[in-house]
């Protein structure tokens, strides 16, 4: 309460101050004028960070460093301040972002569930496309992990094994119908495999189950395997992804192998966005579109693109929306074909 | 003895004058966020998380910025049990069950003594913690990846089972407090099924399900400052307390007689500190149990017993240093506030992981240093400060009542920026008011509320991989003895019945 008239009084010598470099700027040089005018909008209050995802998953540590970086390079002039909303394989985190008192001041990370758990649970009444499209920081890249004591070698050892077991196979993965479950659905329906798959609260505590060997395998981002696969105890055997990932140039796509008695072609990815609350204004919009954009290019997000081998480019705007409308009908396919949604 | 020489050196690097400085100011700022009711560690290494980028470049390393934050963490921790003590009101999640005796010691005019108690126990959790951290922390970093779902299931039902087998307090009661928790802890979105349970009149703030901070603030806050309106209408409560050095001195002689508490707190809370799927206020609540169960004279306890400050406070402090393990070791975060810790390392450059101890010794061992270091510094200054703390207590309880009243509301919503909440807490203290006046037993409810959300999941997630035979929990070796002795405390007061009714007939 006490810092209210602190601010002001804060606010209003930061414009004296602008306002006299302004002037003289503008005296100078025409340029100037730029500089102190700046941006159309700016936030006025601390912007809420919804992270559709627990702790410690790959969403969470993308969104930390988002905030990291933001905070580093001194780019907005209030602060992110992330919650994590895991409920429901992001419903919760949906719910709040629709229902936001301030979309101005409301951005939300988004996985694939940003696209899936509406689709599955109509009764929440949430359009994914009533979102502000602000960025596509990446698409994560999946791969399918056991534990180095399990002597599978390759994804033909896997399916052997995996058949032999039937339902006493356990794979964990982050949330009911997630993206996780989705992989997984389609291992079984298309190796005639039979394994069981329990949700988790995030992708940090499935990487940690399949260490400790509570699971037999999981799905995981390269991002919450990384600790485990440098220290041996987790292996790669196959990855969803179009081509081989630079990180792990041994490790076949799905695509290119023959195992099972069929060769598949497919691959999937999960999108890391960053949306605006339903409603936000379109100044708003365009700033966090800037904000992202210089977060994005920043040395330290491409430094973790690379080592956390995550795929895509920048993507914002109608473009992006577009890719979500193309991400929504591919979602669905999967979904009904699984029987998760009629 | 290559540990003692890396933890020498890394002591020494803790020493120099940059990392010292640093170290004293997060803990004075620590305990100042932990002493707030509603702010905690976590918000304490959140909003200073950007300073440390400042910190280190100036520095350049990572170490002095990771010096920074642990120290906050470290302040917040012997923070939080100031504000439970003088007035009731948690300053921290973790520091919950450090108001079930610290409270009526302070009413009884020994604030000095539970203060005092509060500072030592954290000094000798925090100690006994790091002394593990430092011996056994690869070794640690193996069993806490041992404990797969049923066996924190197990340990889950032995902390309710500390609970319900006391005796003393009235058993169906407890269990009905223990099942009003449990019914508010599944509010919210289910994790395995991902359907929404009990949105009562669909308000979208019960999707996020109930937080334990709200209810805690609401029980603690509002709720005792009912009670003692109600039980002090025809007296004044304003406590007696003893302001002088000399006070002090004499409550920490005191404090030999909390070594009991003070064992278990340090021991219990380092173990449910490093299981990732825990943290310091579940380990806080168990340690306050088990001392109380095998104590000689549990009847003390919730009346005033130093045991009962000491445990709690030795293990938030334990489990703290604890959860630091399986955020270096494994890279994954226990808590919130080891969360922001974990994003700091990687945008630092570090990657947290079992290489961690191989590949980052300049990084591990200084850092290990101080914890040692930030301990010490805390138990001083916190010792230094009590007078202070303590002259807070001589206000009239007519002044005193109304600042309970705003504290709790502002420190509701500074936790989360939400009204809903603070309205939620509000109901939830008038709610605990009329349960005390009926004589049901708050605390069993709250220990519901912490650990429900942890067992409950874990439960149904042993079942589906045992398609639903319960026989998970008997037949592996971990989590089989532990399930048994849950089972035996909960039979406990019914063997204790069956005796007296056989002495009787006799």
């Amino acid at each position: 309460m006490q810092n209210k008239p602190e601010e002001e009084t804060m606010k209003s010598i930061k414009r004296l101050v602008f306002g006299a470099v302004g002037m003289v700027l503008a005296a100078t040089s025409v340029s100037g004028i730029a500089v102190a005018g700046g941006h159309g909008w700016e936030p006025t209050k601390p912007i809420d960070f919804i992270i559709m995802a627990g702790k410690g998953g790959g969403a969470d540590k993308m969104a930390r460093l988002m905030q990291a970086i933001v905070e580093k390079e001194n780019l907005a002039s209030k602060p992110l301040v992330p919650t994590n909303k895991s409920g429901g394989s992001g419903a919760e985190a949906l719910i709040a972002a629709r229902d936001a008192n301030d979309p101005d001041h409301t951005i939300m990370v988004t996985l694939n569930s940003f696209y899936t758990t509406p689709l599955r649970q109509p009764g929440l009444k949430i359009d994914s496309l009533s979102f502000a499209p602000v960025a596509r920081m990446a698409e994560d890249t999946f791969l399918l992990w056991v534990h180095k004591d399990s002597g599978l070698k390759t994804f033909a050892d896997f399916l052997a094994k995996a058949k032999a077991d039937g339902n006493k196979w356990v794979m964990g993965g982050t949330g009911k119908n997630s993206e996780d479950n989705i992989i997984t659905d389609f291992l079984n329906d298309n190796y005639g495999l039979s394994m069981k798959y329990i949700p988790y609260k995030g992708g940090g505590a499935v990487a940690k189950q399949v260490a400790g060997k509570q699971l037999n395998s999981s799905v995981n981002n390269p991002s919450e395997a990384l600790g485990f696969y440098e220290s041996g105890d987790m292996v790669p055997l196959v990855a969803f992804t179009k081509s081989r990932l630079p990180m792990f140039p041994n490790v076949p796509t799905l695509s290119e192998v023959f195992a099972g008695g069929k060769q598949i072609s497919w691959s999937y990815f999960m999108q890391r966005s960053v949306v605006g609350a339903p409603g936000m204004s379109e100044k708003a919009q365009a700033y966090y579109t800037d904000l992202f954009a210089k977060v994005y290019s920043s040395a330290d997000w491409q430094n973790y693109k690379s080592k956390k081998s995550l795929m895509g480019d920048l993507m914002s705007g109608d473009e992006l929306k577009a890719y979500w409308a193309d991400q929504i009908a591919n979602h669905t396919k999967i979904l009904k074909a699984s029987g998760a949604i009629k | 003895m290559d540990i003692l020489a890396s933890l020498f050196n890394g002591i020494l690097i803790a020493l120099e004058p940059i990392n010292l400085g640093l170290a004293i100011i997060g803990v004075i700022v620590g305990l100042f966020v932990g002493a707030m009711p509603g702010l905690g560690s976590v918000n304490g290494v959140a909003i200073l998380l950007p300073f440390t980028f400042v910190i280190q470049g100036f520095t350049g390393g990572a170490t002095s910025p990771m010096i920074f934050l642990a120290s906050i963490y470290y302040g917040a921790m012997y923070g939080g049990a100031i504000s439970s003590i003088t007035l009731g009101i948690p300053g921290a999640s973790t520091a919950v069950a450090t108001t079930f005796d610290g409270r009526p010691l302070a009413l009884a005019g020994k604030a000095h003594v539970a203060l005092v108690a509060a500072a030592l126990a954290s000094f000798a959790g925090g100690t006994v913690s790091n002394v593990m951290f430092t011996a056994f922390a690869p070794l640690l970093a193996t069993v806490a990846l041992s404990f797969g779902d049923p066996e924190v299931f197990a340990l889950m039902l032995l902390a309710f089972a500390t609970f319900v087998g006391l005796g003393g307090d009235d058993i169906p009661k407890t269990i009905f407090s223990i099942c009003i928790g449990l019914v508010l802890a599944t509010v919210g979105f289910d994790v395995v099924s991902g359907e929404p349970r009990l949105i009562f009149f669909d308000i979208t703030g019960f999707s996020h399900g109930i937080r334990f901070l709200v209810l805690a603030i609401g029980v603690y806050g509002i709720g005792e400052m009912l009670w003692t309106i109600n039980t002090s209408r025809y007296g004044s409560s304003m406590s007696n307390v003893d302001v002088s050095a000399r006070a002090v001195i004499d409550a920490i002689k005191q404090f030999r007689h909390a070594w009991r508490g003070t064992v278990i707190g340090s021991l219990l809370g380092f173990f449910v500190g490093i299981l990732p799927a825990a943290g310091a206020t579940p380990g806080s609540l168990m340690a306050y149990g088990v001392a109380k169960l095998t104590s000689r004279n549990p009847s003390e306890y919730g009346k005033g017993s130093i045991d009962g400050v000491a445990a709690p406070e030795a293990a938030n402090n334990s489990a703290s240093t604890g959860a630091m393990l399986p955020m270096m070791t494994l890279g994954i975060p226990g808590s919130p506030t080891t969360a922001v810790l974990l994003a700091g390392m990687v945008i630092w450059g570090l990657q947290p992981g079992p290489l961690l101890f191989t590949n980052q010794p300049d990084f591990v061992w200084p850092l290990i240093g101080s914890f040692y270091i930030s301990n010490v510094i805390a138990v001083l200054i916190n010792l230094a400060f009590i007078p202070v703390f303590l002259w807070m207590l001589r206000m009239p309880f007519t002044i005193l009542a109304p600042l309970i009243f705003v504290l709790s509301l502002v420190g509701t919503y500074a936790a989360y920026q939400d009204m809903f909440d603070v309205w939620l807490m509000v109901f939830v203290g008038v709610g605990a008011f009329f349960l005390r006046l009926l004589d049901y037993p708050v605390a069993p409810a709250v220990l519901a509320i912490v650990l429900g959300p942890i067992a409950e999941p874990k439960l149904r997630q042993s079942l589906l991989f045992s398609d639903g035979d319960l026989m998970i929990f008997f037949n592996r070796p971990i989590a089989g003895p532990i399930t048994v002795i849950a089972i035996v405390l909960i039979l406990l007061p019914l063997f204790k019945l069956i005796r007296d009714k056989l002495r009787q007939t006799a």
